[in-house]
This record gives C-alpha cells, sequence and structure tokens, in this order.
C-alpha cells in the first residue's frame, strides 16, 4: 500500500517539472513558452522515474516513516534536476540545430574510413571504462538499497534505510564532522603556505631552481610514506618532535594519543605531503603573471602588499580554484593511507574520516550495503563542493590579464 | 641599488635576504622529515633513543630485515611491474582515444566524448566496495590482472592525446593520406614521434598515480607474492610491534620513496606541461 500513489508522484513531477523549463525557456533561451513546458513535463517525469523505479517508489509506501519520505522527494528532486539541466543543456542547441560539443569536434585531415574503424580505436577505452567504472558506479547505487554483507548469498531489499539510519548515528555524523573539519583545515593550511613560499621563490634570487626543486619534491612521496615518517617523528616514546619539545620547552604533546590533537597530527602531515603540488602550480602560474602590470601599480605608488593583492593574487584565481579542488579530493580521499599508518582512525575515532569509515564498513566489517550508501553521500559531498567551488569561482575568477 | 652603492658590511648580506630567509626555513623545515628518516633507516634502535642525529652504522643489519625477512624487493617487483602495466595500458589505449576523436568522424561522437568526459567526475574511490565484488567476482583477486586490467583507460589521457592531437597542423594527415597511409600506420610513424613529450607527461603523471596507490592492491591482494609495496610496507610496521627496531621500516620507506622521486624530479616539467595540456581549452 502507498501513502502516495505513484502515479500522484509521477504527475506532480511532471508539473514542476513543466512550469520551471517554460519559465527559464522564455526568459533565459529564448524559446517558446510550450516547447519549454513540453521539455519541462518529460525530464520531470523522466528523473522522477530515474530514481524511483529502482526502487519501486518504496518511499512512498504506507508503512515507511517521516525520513523516508523526505528522502525520497530530495531523491527525486536530485534526480530532476540532473535531467532537467541535461535537457537544458540540450534541447536549445537541438532546436538551434549547433553543433553539440565543440569541444569534442576538433577534427582536421580527417580520415574517410567509415565508423568502424575509430569505434574499434576507441573500444578499449570504453570497454574499461563501462566495465570498471560506470558498471561499479551502478552497482554501488544497487548495493546501497540493499542488506548485504561480504560473502553471504543472499541479500534484502531494504529501501533506503542504509541512508535514513545515518543522521541518528554518531559514529557518523562525528566522522562526517571529521572530514570537513580536517579538509578545511589542510585546504587553507596548504593554499596559504604554498603561496607564500611560491611568492619568494619566484622573486629573481640567487639558486631560485634549486629552491624549487628543494621545494616540490614531498608531492612524489605517497600518503603512506609520509604517514610512516611521521609516525616516527611524533611518536609518543620515541619521536623526535617530542624530545625536542620537551627539552627546549619542557612540553610534551601526546600527538598521536590524544582525540583533540591527532587530527591535527594529520592535517600537518597532509601537508607537508601536497605542498609541493600546489608550490609548482603557483610558481607556473606567477610566470603567467604580466610584470608590466606589476610595474605601473608600483609607479603609481602601490606597495608590495598592495600589488600582491590587488594584482597577483586575482590573477593566481584559476589556479587557486584548481588547486582547492585538488586538495580537498586529497584531504577526502587520498589521506585514507596517511591515517591508516598514522592513527588507524582512532584515537576513540577522531581521525576516522568518510572514507576510512567507508572502508572499515565494507571491508573489515563486510557490510556492503552500508558500505555503498556512505559510499555515495561521499561522492554526492565532493561533487556538491566542486560545483560550488565551480560556481563560486565563475563569479569572482579573472581568467587572463 | 647597485652592489657598488651599498655601505660595505650590507654587501655581505644578500639581495632580498627575507625571501632566502623564508626558503631556506622551508626546504629546511620540508626536508627534515626524509632526512631523519634516511639517518634513522642506518640505526639502531640505541640510536633511535638516544636522539642520535648522526648515521649510524646498523643499515647492512637494517637492509637484512627489509630484503631477506620482510621481502621488500618482492614488493617492489610487483610495484613495477603493476605501475609500469598501467602507464603503458593508458598510454597506448589514450593514443588511440585520441586518434579516433581528432582524425575521424562519426555520428554520435558527443555523445562518446560526453561518456568519456563524465568519469572525469567519478573517483574510484566511491565505487572501490561495488569493484572489489566485482573484480573478486571475475576470479582477478590476488593477481596483477586484478591491479592492472581495471585501471587501464585514462579520461585524462583522452584529454591529453586529444588536444595535444588538435595542435598538430592538418596538413600532416593530408600528406600520410596522400601517400597511402592508413591510420595506425600514421599513428605509428608520424604521430607518435611527434609526440614523446605529450607521452612523457602522461606516463610520469600516471606512473606516480599508480605507484603510490593504497587503497585498491590494500582491499584486492590478500597473498603477499602479489602485493604491492605500498600495502607492503605495513609488514615492517607491524615487525616494529614486534620488536623491530625503527631502522628497517625507515629504510623501507626510502626505499620505496626512491623510484617516484627519481622520476619527479627528472621530470617535472613533464609533469606539469601534462596538466597544462589537460587543463586548457
Amino acid at each position: 500500500m502507498y501513502m502516495i500513489s505513484p502515479l500522484i508522484v509521477v504527475v506532480l513531477a511532471a508539473l514542476v517539472g513543466a512550469l520551471v523549463m517554460a519559465y527559464h525557456f522564455q526568459r533565459r533561451q529564448a524559446l517558446s513558452l510550450t516547447l519549454g513546458a513540453a521539455v519541462g513535463a518529460g525530464a520531470g517525469v523522466a528523473g522522477a522515474l530515474l530514481v524511483m523505479v529502482p526502487l519501486n517508489f518504496c518511499t512512498f509506501e504506507a508503512e515507511r516513516q517521516a525520513l523516508d519520505f523526505i528522502f525520497g522527494v530530495v531523491l527525486i528532486v536530485i534526480g530532476m534536476a540532473i535531467v532537467l539541466i541535461a535537457a537544458n543543456w540540450l534541447v536549445p542547441r537541438l532546436v538551434r540545430r549547433e553543433n553539440l560539443l565543440a569541444m569534442a569536434d576538433t577534427q582536421h585531415g580527417a580520415f574517410r574510413a567509415g565508423v568502424l574503424p575509430p569505434l574499434l580505436f576507441l573500444l578499449p577505452t570504453l570497454g574499461i571504462l563501462g566495465l570498471f567504472l560506470y558498471y561499479p558506479m551502478f552497482d554501488t547505487f544497487r548495493l546501497s538499497t540493499l542488506l548485504a554483507r561480504l560473502g553471504a548469498p543472499r541479500s534484502a531489499f531494504i529501501c533506503l534505510d542504509n541512508f535514513t539510519r545515518l543522521p541518528a548515528d554518531p559514529t557518523y555524523m562525528r566522522s562526517l564532522m571529521t572530514s570537513f573539519s580536517m579538509a578545511f583545515a589542510i585546504v587553507i593550511l596548504a593554499l596559504a603556505l604554498s603561496l607564500l613560499i611560491a611568492v619568494m621563490a619566484y622573486q629573481p634570487i640567487r639558486g631560485a631552481r634549486i629552491y624549487r626543486t628543494l621545494l616540490v619534491w614531498p608531492y612524489a612521496l605517497s600518503p603512506v610514506i609520509a604517514g610512516i615518517i611521521f609516525r616516527l617523528l611524533f611518536n609518543p616514546t620515541a619521536g623526535v618532535l617530542n624530545y625536542v619539545t620537551g627539552s627546549l620547552f619542557g612540553v610534551r604533546i601526546p600527538w598521536l594519543l590524544d582525540p583533540g590533537v591527532a587530527p591535527w597530527t594529520i592535517i600537518l602531515a597532509s601537508v607537508w605531503n601536497i605542498m609541493g603540488f600546489n608550490i609548482l602550480f603557483y610558481i607556473a602560474g606567477l610566470q603567467n603573471v604580466p610584470s608590466d602590470l606589476q610595474e605601473a601599480a608600483a609607479i603609481d605608488g602601490a606597495n608590495a602588499f598592495q600589488r600582491f593583492f590587488r594584482i597577483t593574487f586575482p590573477l593566481l584565481s584559476p589556479i587557486t580554484f584548481f588547486l582547492v579542488v585538488t586538495n580537498t579530493t586529497y584531504a577526502f580521499f587520498d589521506t585514507f593511507g596517511l591515517i591508516d599508518f598514522l592513527t588507524g582512525g582512532g584515537p576513540v575515532g577522531s581521525t576516522t574520516t568518510l572514507m576510512y569509515k567507508v572502508y572499515e564498513l565494507g571491508i573489515v566489517n563486510r557490510d556492503l550495503g552500508k558500505a555503498a550508501a556512505q559510499s555515495l553521500v561521499l561522492f554526492m559531498i565532493v561533487i556538491a563542493v566542486t560545483v560550488i567551488q565551480f560556481r563560486g569561482s565563475r563569479e569572482r575568477v579573472t581568467y587572463g590579464a | 641599488m647597485t652592489l657598488a652603492a651599498r655601505p660595505g658590511w650590507r654587501r655581505m648580506i644578500p639581495k632580498r635576504w627575507y625571501a632566502h630567509l623564508i626558503l631556506i626555513t622551508a626546504v629546511f623545515l620540508m626536508g627534515l622529515p626524509l632526512f631523519y628518516a634516511v639517518i634513522v633507516s642506518t640505526q639502531g634502535n640505541a640510536d633511535v633513543f638516544a636522539y642520535r642525529f648522526t648515521f649510524g652504522d646498523q643499515l647492512e643489519r637494517n637492509w637484512n630485515v627489509v630484503m631477506n625477512v620482510r621481502g621488500l624487493g618482492g614488493y617492489m617487483v610487483n610495484s613495477f611491474v603493476v605501475s609500469m602495466g598501467i602507464m603503458a595500458a593508458k598510454a597506448v589505449l589514450s593514443l588511440l582515444a585520441g586518434l579516433a576523436f581528432v582524425y575521424f568522424r562519426f555520428p554520435g561522437k558527443w555523445l562518446v566524448f560526453g561518456f568519456v568526459l563524465l568519469t572525469l567526475m567519478m573517483p574510484t574511490e566511491v565505487m572501490a566496495i561495488a569493484l572489489f565484488r566485482i573484480v573478486s567476482g571475475l576470479g582477478w583477486g590476488d593477481s596483477y590482472t586484478g591491479l592492472i586490467v581495471p585501471f587501464m583507460a585514462s579520461a585524462t589521457g583522452v584529454f591529453l592525446f586529444r588536444q595535444h592531437f588538435s595542435n598538430i597542423p592538418a596538413e600532416l594527415s593530408e600528406a600520410a593520406q596522400m601517400d597511402g597511409a592508413n591510420p595506425l600506420q600514421f599513428l605509428f610513424r608520424v604521430l607518435i614521434p611527434i609526440s614523446w613529450n605529450a607521452i612523457a607527461a602522461l606516463c610520469v603523471i600516471q606512473f606516480l598515480y599508480a605507484w603510490n596507490q593504497y587503497i585498491w592492491p590494500l582491499m584486492i591482494v590478500q597473498d603477499r607474492s602479489k602485493q604491492v609495496v605500498q600495502v607492503g610496507l605495513r609488514t615492517l610496521v607491524a615487525g616494529v610491534e614486534t620488536g623491530d627496531s625503527f631502522g628497517p621500516i625507515m629504510l623501507g620507506a626510502v626505499i620505496a620513496s626512491i623510484p617516484p622521486l627519481v622520476v619527479f624530479i627528472l621530470l617535472q616539467k613533464q609533469f606539469m606541461s601534462g596538466f597544462a595540456l589537460t587543463r586548457d581549452k
């Protein structure tokens, strides 16, 4: 029995889609209202069905709880947004008979060889991507609705329980917080320090090239190696850091044993590991900042700080944006190896990031359904962070001089 | 200010001394962890706990533990096979795909291109759980196949070569066609010989990526004889807990870092140009 019948859900989706697209087509795309309404209704239905058919509309069943209902609506909105955005991109181009993906269409001196040879050349790439990226992605969605254990022959469909139980799970909410705050600290520290060092290394000083090489190499080391090395440095008994601070200031910090301190140890090691990458890109970016702008500003009486914040930093913003995205991905995913070797997620879960939790759940505890659901939440977060940064940067970023 | 105009003692201070000060501090702080690891790799625990900052005399003993007792050599060989395999496969498959995208017209090209483009937004880590089930289901657990095949294609590589090929004048392919060359001959005789820089760029990026991979081998390989070095280092860490000294684990970390360090430092320029190629429009 359904609390709300699937038919009503689909009709509502069609209505909302039609309204949004009719308005948007007329105002922004300069296309007809009816075309917008038709496309919007179709896209709305497609979006709703995209998420609800695999789920069999289970979130609207009478015996479900309010949270399931809310999650169902959110899912429909996400599904609709994806299809509507795609339609909004595709339909106007089709109507105007534009080149569909200008980027894809660089072709010069094309071979006249029919369809078969290019498809043969593409087949290995498409096959691998399809089998080992798209199919696992699809399978992750499927697994996330199941009660499935690794090695167990049977599994049961449990609707969105793997998701709806998350807000009430204190360890999950904690690792959500841990992931976000650690990523924030890593990105801010790694970018600020790298920019400072890159600006210094870019100046016309003696030995600039040697400095550059000596500053960027830590990026070549894996997070695992960073974890091993910092484990020695920060070791509570044998660690050289505590020996130095202990004999100089009489302070011994429980780097790996205190839940309040351990995240900072991870942050320090990550910043050390990723900084070389940032410095490399900032130096390359600085080489593209035209020097005549700097000189003109200097003649107008701008001091070094003004020149930096008014000219150099805005011109570096495309690089900063790229680095924020790569450093965020590093903080969410690549820190796994570092954490595994430094703290193992502890003490008392204080360094358990979302990725670490997925691994613990899926591989150590063999709970595939839960792990898949949490993977998807992690995926959404990373996509959302990237999109927000991209939109934000489009408004503020200065491309070129 | 010219050098001669400075008063005597000031000549001793280099220009922009503050930049040197900050850079030397940065180089020192960034180098210290690895430098200390190198020192400890030659020491026994007596030296470590006495905080001696000089090279010790235990290198041979540590080497023996690392190589003969813990078998790091085997892990290193596996890492070489796997990273070289991934790197070479990505280069070949991406070259072929780049050729198809730039030098052919076919219906639905934008759709195929979009299919490849979208994978840039899918981090492998997110579907590691499902991928694990699929790859073990194929019976590829504990094998090089399971470590290499899922990572043989590369959207980054496809874009890199597509970008690189579109900068090559069209006359080249027209001339080749006039001489009766088929697409594969054109690829191997004309494109590849003028694309070594782009190929090197992709290879550096992918070698570093493959060598430093950790989660996937940790999940899919249980058999120690097939394990890669990043995961193999765990046995050395476990050794510390069961009474080994810190020397062997540091030596292991240093040895495992040498290949990516050498590649990165020597091919820094190619590494950067690879990113530049995939980034501009």
